[in-house]
């Protein structure tokens, strides 16, 4: 397929598919952390992550709206705004379900699925009756379209360079705040030894409720970065939820460096597979490695060695 | 429109509360109006709820489910051509009675509800169904229950059946047109194809490339489909731009599409320079892509909001008096809106509800009143019509380009197409 | 409730005695009775979702495996079934405007223009009934064999399945000249000859998939009262020490997963008959978390509780979706709430808990009665 082509030609595609790989990445990341972090340090399943997910961008749909209206000069800048508000609400949600549903079945991790997948339809349902059934169209400001023209042939897209910026940042603060915090330490107590954790002191239940609301307020940002590149809708969520779940187990639960490491082998596979098979079949091969690696390594590519 | 849907369902409720009030209303008036039909007995031989007063219509959509944002366009349109027919004085002198049934986006409740409009309410005729999965799930149902069923969306041929009507293109008459006048005014002669992976776009796909390939003389640079609900489209993207086609030919569907057409305007792809050609994309689906990312696209279909003639801007201002300023109507809104219309008119030529006669009577109807224009039934119970080729424009309408200039006959079996 | 000896370990107990025999008049008396062909046809159909459920008190209650990818054992069967029934409604003369006659119509809109060779056993009816069973069986074993064998399980085994069932979806969409692609396998007409569309068929289909329906119920009833119950039962509570008493724990688990899917292609295979046709769109993660939704209603523990609560569920879902679309999604989503949180055995914990007492301390007050209290639900 490439007998017509110049070597530039080549090159230039090569780089950019490459950056596209890298953009699904990112995509993969924003997407698992959240999850990572609730399942890996909770080993809760929430279903639901998909829905704080969609919370997050109906935050900056109605963000776009609120500034179109009233503070027009402020529009370039609304998305930094609607992201903060999307961690924040996705977040209190979070916090309010942990507390009012989850902390009760910390002993039945299977019946949180089921639990979590109930909160599901209900938000979805909440989503249909107050933003509607069709999927909502959130403006951007222009200068989040468009593209970078780094060669005459390379082009790089705005939109993306921002999600690898999110992703990036958002590693960072949590790697940072669960390595090197105070809470962090105590998160990974918790982790490890409940029973302990609480006899030294440790408050666990805080813990755990915080944790939550943090995986949920990631999911938050996650959807708001994503109305740059997918749709709104209420049923938006279910898109991502079994790619996200795929992802966080590959990688090995409790751990966050082998939810990145499995984002970027998933995202690599899915990108190379994509250009140069059908996007339906490539999809249908990365799942079946994915499934197929699980089953000769169950406990994912990177684990955390504890004592059971 | 956001915080408008909730009020939009309530009204719609509102109406068909209105509408179930005023019928037994209408029916305790004095018997003169009976006069104004023949009498049921001859209207009505199979036992079909038909009575002096009243016939009774179903209407089978989803309400609720992934499909219900399709289908709304489509039902409220069905509503709205009852309605006008209703004030208009009915069909064969009876008004006519709607049963609306939730098929709640799922295919065997589909057919589950198509058999309790036929069985239990003995609809006279069914205005519904918007996927192909749901329609060859009602299909056995209304053969073997004799019943009529009229069908409003754009699909992709194959299929001909006594007991329906399809008020939507099939894929030929929506497809080959558009491409010829691709080929002769943007001298195209190369494509991309895109799509959803399911039976429409692979059939439509299939007939655009034998047409490019044998007619044309062109060549497909590139076919790919994607698993519907895909969100990620940078690969294709760049083998789009590694091929650099004339035209990117689309037919992708739902979620999807808002994900492509967002990515490939951030990949530095401009819609007024590179041709873009959709099947896919009305009025409808252009609210959730966002008017600005699709502006300078190409859209080949029958119907337009934007179309310029008394019928289209009578009915407009109807829909929207009824359902809202904000709505928009799209391509199969418009063609479910034909299907209540062609089945008054088969009925009063028929001179009977009976189903097999509205079935033999079906070829040759005319309605001029349509507001895509004149429209017949051929005999192969598909529409004669015309093809449209619209540009996208920022507000979420589109320009209308080009007309096809005479009806285009329907061919559900194309020849050298398969 | 006192331990009892193993020999002081009937098949079923009175009150289960009692239990099937009001399943039994339900379904075969009372039902039939009081609706119309229409109402009976949609019982059979959610009757066919009750095979799962009892699959699943088996492999989740009993066992603790659970399986989101229920769907896919059931959309095998029901493909298998689709599959002869297709077959037999494409016969030469049926298809003659086609291209290529004889064979099904969406591979010949597909150009596919000879029968791939896996259609080909299924010209035959008894392969047929062979393949309903074997092949979600023999698919559900090597992804048991794959799984247990390496000792996973818990919610890793619970989203892995959940991950085959969006494989096998997308596979089947794709696929379409092979599959019937989103369509599903539609337009079935007859069985051996028999035209499965007329009202009399669908009675008969309706007593053929409730005789199964018992009959899989005794099947499950004689596992779970077996030896080989009761150590399903220990591994779920503590699997290390039947594994250290030198029980191969993996095995049992396969037999459990195994039993589930055949069950559940049984339902699949009875709903493709009295639905007439099957699509994908049974096969994802939707439907399949459903189907374990009738379980954990009914109760997960037992086989009554989850015939009673797939119909008690499908039945809400069909009135109230039909009258209150918006609050239907909200209610199905508090009942999953609920069910976790409150009611955990479902409604037959709720019987166990509230009703049986008060009618054993009856039953004791007045000793010559005979319990005769059946479970009302």
């Amino acid at each position: 397929m490439f007998g017509e082509y110049s070597l530039g030609d080549l090159g230039a595609i090569f780089a950019m598919q490459g950056f596209a790989g890298l953009i699904l990445f990112s995509v993969y990341v924003l997407m698992a952390l959240g999850l990572a972090i609730i399942f890996g340090q909770m080993g809760v399943i929430n279903m639901a992550h998909g829905e704080f997910m969609i919370l997050g961008a109906y935050m900056t749909y109605l963000c776009s709206g609120f500034f179109q209206a009233h503070l027009p000069a402020l529009f370039p800048a609304y998305f930094f705004v609607a992201m903060a508000l999307a961690f924040v609400a996705a977040g209190a949600l979070g916090m309010l379900v942990e507390w009012g549903l989850i902390r009760h079945l910390y002993k039945r991790p299977l019946d949180t699925l089921l639990a979590t997948w109930g909160l599901s339809l209900i938000l979805q349902q909440a989503y249909r009756s107050i933003f509607g059934a069709r999927e909502v169209g959130v403006e951007l400001p222009s200068w989040m379209m468009g593209s970078v023209q780094a060669t005459d042939a390379i082009e790089i897209p705005i939109n993306g360079l921002f999600v690898m910026a999110v992703t990036v940042l958002i590693t960072l603060v949590v790697a940072g705040l669960l390595f090197a915090s105070r809470y962090g330490k105590q998160v990974r107590a918790v982790m490890q030894n409940r029973v302990m954790a609480g006899a030294v002191g440790i408050d666990t239940g805080r813990v755990d409720c915080l944790t939550f609301g943090l995986g949920c307020g990631i999911a938050g940002i996650a959807g708001s970065a994503f109305t740059m590149i997918g749709s709104t809708g209420p049923t938006s969520g279910q898109l991502y939820i079994v790619d996200t779940f795929l992802i966080v187990v590959f990688g090995g639960a409790a751990s966050l460096m082998g939810t990145i490491a499995s984002a970027f082998s998933i995202s690599q596979t899915q990108s190379t597979l994509e250009f140069f098979l059908s996007g339906s079949t490539a999809k249908v091969i990365t799942l079946l490695a994915v499934v197929g690696i699980l089953m000769l390594r169950p406990q994912g590519l990177f684990t955390l060695k504890v004592r059971r | 429109m956001a915080e408008n849907e909730g009020g939009l369902e309530s009204a719609l409720r509102r109406r068909l509360l209105m509408g179930l009030a005023a019928v037994p209303a209408a029916s305790l008036l004095p018997r003169l109006a009976q006069a104004a039909g023949p009498p049921t007995a001859s209207v009505n031989t199979t036992g079909l709820a038909v009575t002096d007063t009243e016939v009774t219509v179903g209407i089978l959509h989803s309400v609720t489910g992934t499909m219900a944002i399709s289908e709304t366009g489509a039902q409220q349109a069905e509503k709205l051509a009852i309605e006008e027919i209703n004030a208009a004085g009915g069909v064969l002198g009876r008004k006519i009675k709607v049963i609306q049934e939730d098929s709640a986006s799922d295919w065997p409740t589909f057919a589950e509800k198509a058999k309790k409009l036929l069985v239990n309410d003995k609809c006279a005729a069914v205005m519904g169904c918007w996927t192909s999965a749901s329609r060859k799930a009602v299909l056995p149902v209304f053969e073997q229950y004799n019943g009529m069923l009229y069908y409003p969306t754009f699909y992709e041929g194959l299929e001909e059946s006594k007991n329906v009507i399809y008020t939507g293109q099939e894929a030929t008459q929506q497809i080959l047109a558009s491409l010829d006048w691709v080929a002769k005014e943007k001298d195209a002669k190369t494509f991309f194809f895109i799509g959803s992976d399911y039976i429409w776009p692979r059939t439509s796909n299939k007939i655009a490339r034998k047409h490019v390939e044998n007619v044309l003389k062109g060549k497909v640079v590139g076919e790919e489909y994607f698993p519907l609900g895909h969100t990620q489209f940078n690969s294709v993207i760049n083998k789009i731009k590694l091929t650099k086609p004339n035209v990117i030919f689309t037919d992708v569907v739902g979620g999807s599409n808002v994900a492509f057409y967002k990515q490939l305007k951030a990949a530095g792809i401009d819609l007024s320079k590179q041709v873009l050609m959709t099947i896919s994309v009305t009025e409808d689906e252009i609210d959730g892509i966002g008017g600005e990312n699709i502006a300078g696209a190409y859209a080949c279909m029958k119907y337009f909001q934007s179309l310029k003639n008394p019928n289209n801007e009578k009915f407009v201002a109807a829909f929207k008096k009824m359902w809202g300023d904000k709505t928009v109507i799209g391509d199969v809104t418009q063609a479910a809106y034909l299907g209540p219309y062609l089945w008054k008119l088969t009925v009063e030529k028929a001179g009977s509800f009976d189903v097999d006669k509205v079935a033999a009577a079906s070829g040759g109807i005319e309605f001029k009143g349509a507001p895509e224009g004149y429209v017949r039934i051929h005999p192969n119970h598909h529409l004669w019509s015309k093809t449209r080729v619209g540009r996208a424009l920022p507000n979420g309408q589109f320009e209308v380009v080009y007309e096809s200039a005479d009806l285009i006959e329907p061919n559900p079996f194309p020849k050298g197409y398969q | 409730m006192k331990p009892k000896a193993l020999n002081d370990n009937p098949f079923m107990k009175p009150v289960e005695w009692a239990s099937l025999a009001l399943l039994c008049v339900l379904i075969f008396g009372l039902l039939p009775l009081a609706l119309d062909g229409f109402r009976l046809n949609l019982v059979g159909k959610y009757l066919t979702y009750a095979f799962v459920a009892l699959g699943l008190v088996i492999c989740w209650g009993t066992c603790g495996i659970l399986s989101l990818g229920q769907g896919v054992f059931f959309g095998l069967g029901g493909y298998c079934m689709a599959m002869y029934l297709k077959l037999e409604a494409s016969s030469v003369e049926n298809t003659k405007i086609q291209s290529t006659p004889g064979i099904p119509d969406f591979m010949d809109w597909n150009q596919i223009t000879a029968l791939p060779w896996f259609w080909k056993p299924f010209h035959s009816l008894p392969l047929t009934l062979i393949a309903v069973v074997l092949v979600p069986t023999l698919f559900a074993f090597i992804v048991g064999a794959a799984m247990f064998k390496r000792r996973v399980g818990g919610t890793y085994f619970a989203i892995i399945t959940q991950a085959i069932a969006a494989i096998l979806t997308i596979l089947i969409v794709g696929q379409q000249g092979y599959t019937g692609g989103i369509n599903g396998i539609t337009d079935l007409r007859t069985l051996h000859g028999w035209d499965i569309r007329t009202d009399t068929a669908k009675t008969i289909l309706y007593f053929v998939n409730g005789g199964l329906l018992v009959a899989c119920v005794l099947v499950a009833q004689f596992v779970k009262r077996s030896k080989l119950g009761r150590i399903l039962v220990a591994m779920r509570d503590k699997e290390d020490r039947v594994r250290f008493s030198g029980y191969g724990v993996a095995s049992f688990k396969i037999f459990a997963f195994c039993l589930a899917a055949a069950f559940a292609a049984i339902g699949g295979a009875m709903f493709t008959l009295q639905v007439g046709f099957m699509s994908p769109s049974f096969v994802g993660i939707v439907p399949s978390i459903e189907m374990v939704i009738y379980a954990a209603v009914g109760g997960r523990l037992s086989l009554f509780g989850a015939i009673y609560g797939t119909l008690l569920v499908n039945w809400a879902k069909t009135t109230f979706s039909e009258s209150f679309p918006e609050l239907w999604l909200f209610g199905l989503g508090a009942l999953f709430i609920a069910v976790v949180l409150a009611f955990p055995d479902g409604l037959a914990g709720i019987w166990r808990q509230h009703v049986e007492p008060r009618l054993t301390r009856r039953a004791k007050a007045a000793p010559a009665a005979l319990p005769q209290g059946a479970p009302a639900e």
